[in-house]
Formats: structure tokens, C-alpha cells, sequence
């Protein structure tokens, strides 16, 4: 450990993108710290690369073309004047390597020594450190047996992270099986198929500790993190205090935790990761060598800034007393705002977010990576922000999570907020959760049906655009009758909407699913809270709810017959190009026939699969005459199982 | 700014008596309409339902734009005649795809949608607005055909329309037909003349003679479809140019054609934005006598039907029992004449005849708001020369080629009825409030006059008079006078478009206006020769 001053740094370069790249500028900002962001092609247009007073393109999109090319970014520090490096969390920021090559083009890397990551970047080697530590560890094993372990046992990747290359095993019969599939996973994950088996603790709890260390010999406790609250293994939800940890534990905690630093030669900001079982009892999972995602919800108890701490200490200097000795107030929650959808195996989603607001609400903080109008590519982590909101107890910080998520307005990809809004409320209501597998047990309620009053204020904005659309007869009240016959059907997704303009062009009465509306209501509601209509989508309540406009008139099947392909003129079948069975799309000859010395093909007006051939090769035909029918009920669209990797 | 002043006391008794018999009256009238649109009647609505058809303006509305307004025309046709209120047809002017067109849809639950001497009128009248006003007409049809035992008053007039749809094709008109059902006989003419055709799988059945008729003409033995079906059309005989599989779909397909109809409207266009009047149009309800012998300040309803109730008189103080000047209507520009104490003198007369000049001088459409019951008599008047006045006016407003729109607001009597551009001085829009009445004279003085002429004539026969008998011929004389000038029934006979809530005049105005413009309103540089 070295306590000689670095020399102050200016300008740093955030290797990063999203959320943390704004969060590290924000910091930046208020210390007179210029930034540099290094953006890839996907990521032209982030609010990150705008905020920043330089930004590098990495050309590409991929990470492996952009963000983790660690010879671009020390280049790019080089050519800006940056002095140091901030790797945020994931990409290169848990890689001796990369810490190296910074140091060694003589730039500052904000994070540990490499030395420290490589120690910790082994699970196996890390367990085995701890041990001589003294820091408590479950009992574990290479592959061979299970003797020491017991059941259930966990297989896990060494490198791994994320719940990726983890199988639980109940039975030693699964052992073998279980040690193969981790370690396909693993190598396809990670590179590195190296597995181990650890004793499984059912019903455990995610407790981690927030570690800072000074190059002055100084090591402290920030205190934990409760990240029980998981689904497939990843974090979603993350809080502090935990609700199971009293004074005494978490002084116990925080002194292993210390230790932990202390035994890889810690610097800067790391956390600290224990499995808690149900009598109090913890063991080291794995060190985490950089700033956490949940690293927030530390800040708000304590006050503290940890990216502004990470920046002292990589300058030489010493940890402060706010930070040796931090304070503890309060409760703080964090959750994370995924473009994904939960309801579809969590498949992310991408595109444009056309709205991104969230309300001001006391104690809430909003680490956002989006914007209004910021595009949303397929290429990153799915998170898009965090919502973290302090409060004198638990139940207040979970309602003000719940509060901002609620009044927040968030059009575009579908995102996970109903799921977070769920998970708060269920914070909010119980004192306590829960396992790491509680949202995988737990099936969420299906979001009620929107009330009838928003769904005519729904209406009311789409009657609004039309009006606002008319190109003649502007000044005549909106659908003025002089004979009104009937009422006006507009169908919003599964609900139908009839209406009525009264002689001056408003909307005097609506009826939704039959239920009539006040139609005064709608109009109110549908001015404080306007619902956005974006081409043939409404979305209500901020985003919460999104209808389709249904069409006036669906257009048909092309031929005016649905599903069969009939000749286009009299001729001779050439050639049969399918079988019955056969999956078509739109477009795909599956016939062709000769006429007039001409060949012609017949190809399939729209995807579906083929039911029956009605001609042979050769057969003589009539203009008309029936060739092939084509099922179109059949539902072709796969629905792709997906698995998004996630940074813990 | 001259922005007409409030006059209205809205807590006046007057008032508040006007505005209870006006609503009155729209109540009645409104009991009238609703028979035109329940059609034939529940039970034909309701098997026309089970066959899994569209009603006539059901049709209509899926046709228009969304939030589009929808001008429906003599919607009372044929009332107080034998057929069905509203003749078995509904007609009107609507947008589609941003084109303001003129619908006309057969009404199949009224006896099939057949044509009586009513609907024939109300179909030519409705393709007489679409040829002045160059409105791409488009034909909503379902009909059996001339409804045979009237078949000696529609069949010789009837031809026009099948003229005037070739006619209006010809002036670059564009006419488009979606044939919902049966069109028989003549009646598959109408889509047969028309530019563009849409038929309906398995509905439409478009032929001269149906199976029977065919078998009784040649033994033939044929069916629906082969004979006019929709696909036979479609694919083999080429009348068809469009094949739609369902309602909706022909609705979509003539909403498609529309779309492509190049269609641009030639006129000068509104100025800019309109401002809406300043003065509370609901009050028109109140400002109409419900005694009609009661005289109303015109400027009150002017104040409540313009842009802004900015109004510019023109001599105010010559002629004052007729008010004239320019306004704006949805920024259109127009000139205004409007009776103000029923009588008109030759001063009015006079003052009318040198308006209309200046209106066509400048090619600025006319708005008449009819309250007259006719020129002066008496013999002052007549020395004075009131027939040579009279007569400047009535050759002013013939001859005049601005369009005319024109409002009956309370009464339309004698020859003031044709001065103020009633319906033979080929207005391009006529329409009547409940209340107004319209007759060669009023029904007591009507009554009054046949009286003298009887006394006199017995008198000079030396006949005893019969004071009884002249007394109930009186009152019979009255009472069907009083029957025959009332709104209703002149809007059965189709003298005018339709009767209107007065509140809205001003739309109603403003979608003629609109219609208008099509075209860049003209007026004549000359007259006829005026007797000085």
C-alpha cells in the first residue's frame, strides 16, 4: 500500500454508459471535475454523451467492439487530457487487466489495485483467501463429492456473476448433470468453465457490505445492503438497513467485511457479499471490486457521496471523518427500472422512450440513464433507471417508491414498473420479505383493468386528435349532427367506447363497456393527467397502461378470399414448390405454372402454413381455379425464451 | 370595431315565452325526425339487422371522417304525404377522406328502399346541390327500384337521374356508388352511370331483370349470382371495379377511392380563422316571435350567427325594415339582407336592389334571413310605383350569380318570399326554422280576402250572402292555410333543405359556405333591363 499523493485529476473519463456514466458526471460537475464519455454508435445520442464536455466515439456497437476495448479508452483519455479512468460498474471494471494497462499509460484507474481484482475475480481463490481471514465461508468442494457439503448443494461458476452458471442440487443423483450444464454455461458466459459446489442455504438472505479504503491504511464499513428481494437470481430490489440485521450482527458483519478488504489490499470502494441464513448466521459469497448498482441507497443513510470518495482516494487522500466515521439515518430503498417485460420471460425490450418524467417527491432520487426521447438499443443491460427514495422508516421510503413510480410517466418499451410498483407496495404492507426467491415463488397479481373514466379519457384524446386533424370544415363543431341517429363507436384495445358530440363540438356523453362516463370527468382527467396518443397507441396513467386504437377497417386478405391462391390465368402446372405443412411467408413462390411460353409464379399472399395442394405437375388450369390453401389461423410467431444478462 | 350591441333581455318575459315555444316546436320536430330515421318501422329495422346488414345512416356515419360533421338534407321529406317521413332515402353533405362529398343512401327498410315520387325529388334535389356546388357525389344503394304503383309520377321525371349523374361525371364531378344489396332495374343504373363501383360479396346484385323476370322475358332459368353477384361483376362482366368482402369493406374501399380523387376545392378559401360570435348563439331560441305578428330586431340574430358578431350595415338609416351589410361567416365573406319589420317598402325594395349589385360587384355570396310578409299595399304605395321596386328586386336577386343561402326565420308571405330569394329564385341553400311560415299570404287575410270577393260577388248578383256558410268557410280556409304554411309541411314537400335548430344557423351556414367554395363565387356584371 502506497500513501504518496497522486496528482489531482481534473479530467476524468468514464468508461461507462447508461445511468452510472450521468451519475459519475453529476459528481464530476460538482467537484469542478472535467468528464470525458465515450459512447458507441448505438449510444450517439444518450444523455450521458450530451452532459459530458467531451465525448469519444467508439465505433461499433457491440461491448467488445466498444466499451471493453481498453486500448481505445487509454487512448481517448490520452487525446482528451483525461487523468484517470472511472470504469462504473460491469464492463471492464472488474478486470486486472484493465486496471493495469491503465496504470501503465500512466492514467489513474478509479478502483482498486489490479491485484485486489484478480484475488477476488476467483471464486475459489477468494473462498479459500477468506478462510485464512477469518472470514466466515460455507463449506465447499470441487466437483468431486459432496461429502463435506451435504444437501441441497449449490454448482456455481468461479468467475460467475449475474445467476448465470448456477444449478441448485437436491438429490446427488442431479450432481453430475448439474456440474455439466453450469459449466456450459460458465464457458459461454464467462470464458472460464471453472465450477465449484457449495452448500445450498435455502430461504438465505442477500446481505452485502459497503467497504472504503483509503491508501492510508484505512478501512470502514459503510454498513450494509439488503438485496434478498431477487428474481432469477438477479437484483432487483435493494434496501438499507436490512430488516434482519440488528446492531450487533452488523458490527460483526461490517469487521468481516473490513477483513475481507483488508486480506486482498483494498482500495476504494468494494462491497462485500454474504449469504445470511435464518439464525444469523452469514458466510462470504464473493467481493465485488467497484462501485455497486445499489451503491445509492449507502448514500442516502449516510450522506455520503461515493463517487466523490473514490475520487479522493485515488487522489492520495485520506478518507474523511463523515466516512470513518459515517452516520446512519433513516431507511433507504432502491429499485431498478428494466426495459424488459416481465410478463413475456422477461424479454428485454428497446426503442424510444417519447417520455420520461418523473415527479419531484421529497426523498426520492432518480438515477436516470433516459430521457425524453432517448432510444433504447437491444445492444446494453436492459437497466434504464433507478429510483431510490430515503424516509424516516421503511414503510415511508417503500410508499415513496411506490408514489414515484406511479406518478412517473414513462412511454415507450415495455418496462418492468408494474413489477416495482408490486414489489414496493409488498414492502410497504410487511415488515419483512422474504428469500432471494420470493418473486420467483410469487406470481404478480395481473394489473387490474383501467377504470372506466380513464379509459374515456383514453377516448377523449384520441377524439381530441382527430378533431385536431380535421383538413376542412375546421370551424364546424366537432361531428355535429343535425340528425343524430347514433352514438359514435371508438374501440380502445379490448374496450369499446360510444360517444356523442353535442351541438358545440364536445363530448357530451360516453359510455365505456356500457358503462356511461361523466363526461366532464374524462375531459378533466384527461387534461391533468393528458393521455399521449402515439400513432395507433394510447398510453394512460403516465405510461401504466397502453391501448391499442383499433382500426375502422381491417384490411383483408389481399385475393378477397382468405388464405387460397387461385391460377391468374389458364395455363400448366410447372412445378409444386411446397408441401402441405409447410410454413410460408408472405412473398415465397410455392407454384409455378407456364402460360403463354411465360413462367409464372404464385407466390404466398401472407405467412401461414400451407393445408392443402389442390393440383399436380402438369395438370391443365382454368383462370380461377383453386390451387393451394394456405392456413393463416395458425400461429407462427415463437415465443424466444429470454435469458438478458444483467450486472449485479 | 361595429360589433353589433346585445339588445337581448334574456329575464324578459317576451323572451322567455319565445324561447318555450321554440322548444316546443323543435320538440315536434324532433318527433318527426325520429320517424325518418326508425326507417320502415322496428320490424323491417330488425330483419334487416338479422341479415347482418348496416342500416342507411349507419352506412353513412362509418363512411365519414371521424369528427367530421355531417349535414343531413331534407330529412322530413314526404311528411304529410302517404309514404314514409323522410321518403326511404337520406341524403346530405359529409367529409370523407377530407373531401366534403354528398352522400345519398337508400333507406332498404322502408319498402326496399324504392323509389316514390318523394324520393325522387329528394334524390334529384340532392344531386342538383352536388352539380352546384361540385360535390363528388357518392351513392350509398340498396333499391328495388321505382316503386311500381307510383310508377306514372317517377317514371318520365325520374330519367334525370340518371342523367344528372352522367351529367355531373361529364363536369368533372366524380361519382362513386357502393352497392350495399338489391339494384334492380333502374335502379342498377345508378351505380351503372356512375365513375367508380363498388360491390359486396355475396350482397350486392346488380342486374336489369332479376330470375323471374328473366324466365317470364326468355325462360331462362338463372339465380341472384350468376346473374348480377357481386364476383360475376367483379370478374367477369367488369361493372364492378372494386370487390369488397363485406359492408365494412365497401365502406373502405369508397373511403379509398375518395381518397384518390385528386379533389380540390377552387374557391378562394375562409380567411384565416374564424372567431366565434361574441353574443351567446343559445339565445336564438328566445329572439323569434312566438307571435308571429310581433316583429324581432334581425341584428340580434346576425350578432349571433357571424364571426365575431362584427357586422358592417349598409345604409342603416335608408329602408330601415330591411337591414343589409357584410359580415364574415367561418371567415367567409358574405352580404346580408334580413327584414326587419316585415313590410317591405320601396325604399327596402330599392336599397335590396343596389345591395345585391355590390355583392356581385365584388363576388361576395348572400345570406337572406327571411321575416316578411310581402310589399306594402295601399293606394300611397301603389302610386308611388311599389311594383316598379319590387320589381328592381326581384330582377336584382334573379339575375344576381353570387350564391344565395337563405334562412326562413319566421315568415315568408307573398311576393317578399320571392324578393328574399325563396326557393324558385334557386337559392344554393334553404332552410327553415320550426316556427316559420310560408304562404302566398297570411291565412286570416287569405280567408278575409276570399270572403269579400264572395260577399262582393253575391252582391252583385243580388244574391242573399250566408254569413253562417262564410263564416265556417272562414274558418276551414284558415285552418289549412295556417296547415299548409307551417314549416313541416313545406319541408314534406321539399320547398326547402330541412328545418334547423336556429341555434344552428351558423354551422349549418358555414358547412354551405364551405360547400360553396368548391368553386370561386362569380357575380354577374349585368341585369336585367330595370324599370325606373
Amino acid at each position: 500500500m502506497t500513501s504518496t499523493h497522486r496528482p489531482p485529476i481534473d479530467r476524468l473519463l468514464i468508461a461507462n454508459r447508461g445511468e452510472i456514466a450521468r451519475r459519475i458526471i453529476r459528481t464530476c460537475r460538482r467537484l469542478g471535475i472535467g468528464t470525458v464519455a465515450v459512447y458507441s454508435d448505438a449510444d450517439e445520442d444518450a444523455p450521458y454523451v450530451r452532459e459530458a464536455d467531451v465525448a469519444v466515439r467508439l465505433p461499433g456497437t457491440a461491448p467488445a467492439d466498444t466499451y471493453l476495448r481498453v486500448e481505445l479508452l487509454i487512448a481517448a483519455a490520452e487525446r482528451t487530457g483525461a487523468q484517470a479512468i472511472h470504469p462504473g460498474y460491469g464492463f471492464l471494471s472488474e478486470r486486472p487487466d484493465a486496471a493495469e494497462e491503465v496504470a501503465r499509460a500512466g492514467l489513474t484507474w478509479i478502483g482498486p489495485p489490479a491485484s485486489a481484482i484478480a484475488a477476488m475475480g476467483s471464486k475459489i481463490g477468494a473462498k479459500r483467501l477468506m478462510r485464512a481471514a477469518g472470514v466466515p465461508v460455507l463449506p465447499d468442494n470441487t466437483v468431486e463429492s459432496l461429502d463435506e457439503i451435504g444437501l441441497p448443494a449449490l454448482v456455481k461458476a468461479s468467475a460467475g456473476g449475474g445467476g448465470r452458471g448456477m444449478r441448485v442440487v437436491r438429490s446427488s443423483g442431479e450432481l453430475d448433470d448439474a456440474i455439466a450444464a453450469a459449466e456450459r454455461e460458465a464457458v459461454s458466459a464467462f470464458g472460464d468453465g471453472t465450477v465449484f459446489v457449495e452448500r445450498y442455504v435455502e430461504g438465505g438472505r442477500h446481505v452485502e457490505i459497503q467497504v472504503f479504503a483509503d491508501t492510508h491504511g484505512t478501512t470502514v464499513s459503510l454498513y450494509e445492503r439488503d438485496c434478498t428481494l431477487q428474481r432469477r437470481h438477479q437484483k432487483i430490489v435493494e434496501e438499507t438497513p436490512s430488516p434482519a440485521v440488528d446492531d450487533e450482527l452488523r458490527r460483526r458483519m461490517g469487521d468481516a467485511a473490513v477483513a475481507a478488504a483488508r486480506a486482498v489490499g483494498y482500495v476504494g470502494a468494494g462491497t462485500v457479499e454474504f449469504l445470511l441464513d435464518r439464525d444469523g448466521n452469514f458466510f462470504f459469497l464473493e467481493m465485488n471490486t467497484r462501485l455497486q448498482v445499489e451503491h445509492p441507497v449507502t448514500e442516502m443513510i449516510t450522506g455520503l457521496d461515493l463517487v466523490e470518495l473514490q475520487l479522493r482516494v485515488a487522489e492520495g487522500e485520506p478518507l474523511p471523518v463523515a466516512a470513518v466515521d459515517a452516520r446512519r439515518d433513516g431507511h433507504a430503498i432502491e429499485v431498478r427500472l428494466c426495459a424488459e417485460d416481465p410478463a413475456h420471460g422477461y424479454r428485454p425490450s428497446s426503442g424510444t422512450f417519447h417520455v420520461v418524467e418523473f415527479p419531484a417527491i421529497e426523498g426520492v432520487r432518480v438515477d436516470s440513464g433516459i430521457d425524453s426521447g432517448t432510444v433504447v438499443s437491444p445492444y446494453y443491460d436492459s437497466m434504464v433507471a433507478k429510483v431510490i427514495a430515503h424516509g424516516p422508516t421503511r414503510r415511508v421510503a417503500a410508499r415513496r417508491i411506490v408514489q414515484a413510480l406511479t406518478e412517473a410517466t414513462i412511454v415507450g418499451p415495455v418496462t418492468n414498473r408494474e413489477q416495482l410498483i408490486h414489489l414496493a407496495s409488498v414492502l410497504e404492507a410487511i415488515d419483512d420479505v422474504v428469500d432471494t426467491s420470493y418473486l420467483d415463488r410469487t406470481p404478480m397479481a395481473e394489473q387490474a383493468p383501467p377504470a372506466a373514466s380513464v379509459v374515456a379519457a383514453a377516448a377523449v384524446a384520441v377524439i381530441e386528435r382527430q378533431v385536431a386533424s380535421r383538413s376542412v370544415l375546421v370551424d364546424v363543431p366537432a361531428g355535429w349532427r343535425n340528425l343524430p341517429s347514433q352514438a359514435v363507436e371508438l374501440r380502445l384495445g379490448e374496450h369499446v367506447v360510444r360517444y356523442r358530440f353535442d351541438r358545440w363540438g364536445a363530448i357530451d356523453e360516453i359510455e365505456v363497456d356500457g358503462e356511461q362516463v361523466d363526461a366532464r370527468e374524462a375531459r378533466d382527467l384527461a387534461r391533468l393527467r393528458p393521455p399521449l396518443v402515439l400513432g395507433e397507441q394510447v398510453h394512460l396513467l403516465g405510461g401504466r397502461v397502453v391501448l391499442d386504437v383499433v382500426p375502422r377497417f381491417a384490411l383483408p386478405d389481399e385475393a378477397g378470399r382468405a388464405g387460397s391462391l387461385v391460377a391468374p390465368m389458364p395455363g400448366s402446372v410447372l412445378r409444386i414448390l411446397v408441401q402441405p405443412g409447410d410454413q410460408v411467408v408472405p412473398g415465397q413462390p410455392m407454384l409455378a405454372m407456364e402460360a403463354m411460353k411465360m413462367e409464372h409464379q404464385v407466390v404466398a399472399p401472407q405467412a401461414g402454413v400451407v393445408a392443402e395442394i389442390l393440383v399436380q405437375v402438369g395438370q391443365q388450369l382454368d383462370t380461377g381455379q383453386l390451387l393451394v390453401r394456405v392456413d393463416t389461423e395458425v400461429d407462427t410467431a415463437a415465443d424466444p425464451e429470454a435469458d438478458p444478462e444483467a450486472d449485479s | 370595431m361595429p360589433v353589433l350591441a346585445d339588445t337581448v333581455n334574456t329575464n324578459a318575459e317576451s323572451f322567455v315565452d319565445n324561447r318555450d315555444a321554440m322548444l316546443a316546436q323543435l320538440a315536434a320536430h324532433d318527433v318527426e325526425l325520429a320517424k325518418a330515421v326508425g326507417g320502415g318501422g322496428p320490424a323491417y329495422v330488425e330483419r334487416h339487422r338479422t341479415r347482418g346488414k348496416m342500416l342507411a345512416r349507419e352506412r353513412i356515419e362509418a363512411m365519414l371522417d371521424p369528427a367530421s360533421p355531417f349535414l343531413e338534407l331534407s330529412p322530413l321529406a314526404a311528411w304529410g304525404s302517404s309514404f314514409p317521413v323522410g321518403a326511404g332515402m337520406v341524403t346530405g353533405i359529409g367529409v370523407i377522406e377530407g373531401t366534403e362529398c354528398l352522400i345519398i343512401a337508400n333507406d332498404p327498410t322502408v319498402r326496399g328502399g324504392a323509389s316514390n315520387p318523394y324520393t325522387m325529388k329528394k334524390n334529384l334535389r340532392a344531386m342538383e346541390i352536388a352539380r352546384q356546388n361540385k360535390l363528388p357525389l357518392v351513392n350509398l344503394v340498396e333499391s328495388g327500384g321505382a316503386d311500381l304503383p307510383t310508377q306514372s309520377e317517377i317514371f318520365i321525371p325520374g330519367g334525370q337521374g340518371f342523367h344528372d349523374i352522367t351529367e355531373l361525371s361529364a363536369m368533372g364531378v366524380p361519382t362513386v356508388a357502393v352497392v350495399f344489396g338489391n339494384s334492380t332495374a333502374g335502379g342498377a343504373y345508378t351505380p351503372g352511370m356512375s365513375d367508380y363501383i363498388v360491390m359486396i360479396k355475396e350482397r350486392s346484385k346488380v342486374f336489369l331483370g332479376g330470375p323471374p323476370l328473366v324466365k317470364m322475358a326468355t325462360g331462362e332459368e338463372s339465380d341472384d349470382e350468376s346473374l348480377g353477384g357481386a364476383e360475376m361483376h367483379a370478374r367477369v362482366s367488369g361493372l364492378a371495379d372494386y370487390f369488397a368482402s363485406d359492408e365494412l369493406d365497401g365502406i373502405r374501399l369508397g373511403r379509398q377511392v375518395v381518397r384518390r380523387l385528386n379533389h380540390r376545392k377552387r374557391g378562394p378559401g375562409p380567411r384565416g380563422s374564424a372567431r366565434p360570435p361574441r353574443l351567446d348563439p343559445e339565445h336564438l331560441l328566445g329572439i323569434p316571435s312566438a307571435d308571429p305578428k310581433v316583429p324581432f330586431d334581425p341584428r340580434q340574430v346576425i350578432a349571433r350567427i357571424v364571426d365575431d358578431s362584427d357586422f358592417d350595415e349598409f345604409k342603416p338609416l335608408y329602408g330601415t325594415s330591411l337591414v343589409t351589410g357584410f359580415a364574415e361567416l367561418h371567415g367567409y365573406p358574405i352580404g346580408v339582407l334580413a327584414n326587419h319589420r316585415g313590410v317591405l317598402f320601396s325604399e327596402e325594395a330599392e336599397k335590396a336592389a343596389q345591395f345585391i349589385q355590390l355583392a356581385n360587384q365584388v363576388d361576395t355570396p348572400l345570406v337572406f334571413l327571411q321575416n316578411t310578409t310581402g310589399y306594402m299595399v295601399g293606394k300611397d304605395f301603389e302610386r308611388r310605383g311599389i311594383i316598379k321596386d319590387g320589381a328592381k328586386m326581384i330582377n336584382a336577386v334573379t339575375n344576381s350569380r353570387v350564391p344565395h343561402l337563405t334562412i326562413n326565420m319566421a315568415a315568408s308571405y307573398g311576393a317578399g318570399n320571392y324578393g328574399m330569394c325563396g326557393r324558385a329564385f334557386g337559392p344554393r341553400f334553404l332552410f327553415t326554422w320550426p316556427n316559420a311560415k310560408t304562404a302566398v299570404m297570411g291565412p286570416q287575410q287569405l280567408a278575409g280576402v276570399m270572403s269579400i270577393v264572395a260577399r262582393q260577388s253575391a252582391a252583385s248578383m243580388g244574391k242573399p250572402f250566408d254569413e253562417e256558410a262564410d263564416e265556417s268557410m272562414r274558418r276551414m280556409v284558415e285552418e289549412q292555410i295556417e296547415r299548409e304554411s307551417l314549416a313541416m309541411f313545406m319541408s314534406g314537400k321539399l320547398y326547402d333543405d330541412g328545418i334547423i335548430d336556429p341555434r344552428d344557423t351558423r354551422t349549418v351556414l358555414g358547412m354551405c359556405l364551405s360547400a360553396i367554395d368548391n368553386e370561386a363565387p362569380a357575380g354577374t356584371r349585368g341585369y336585367g333591363v330595370y324599370r325606373m
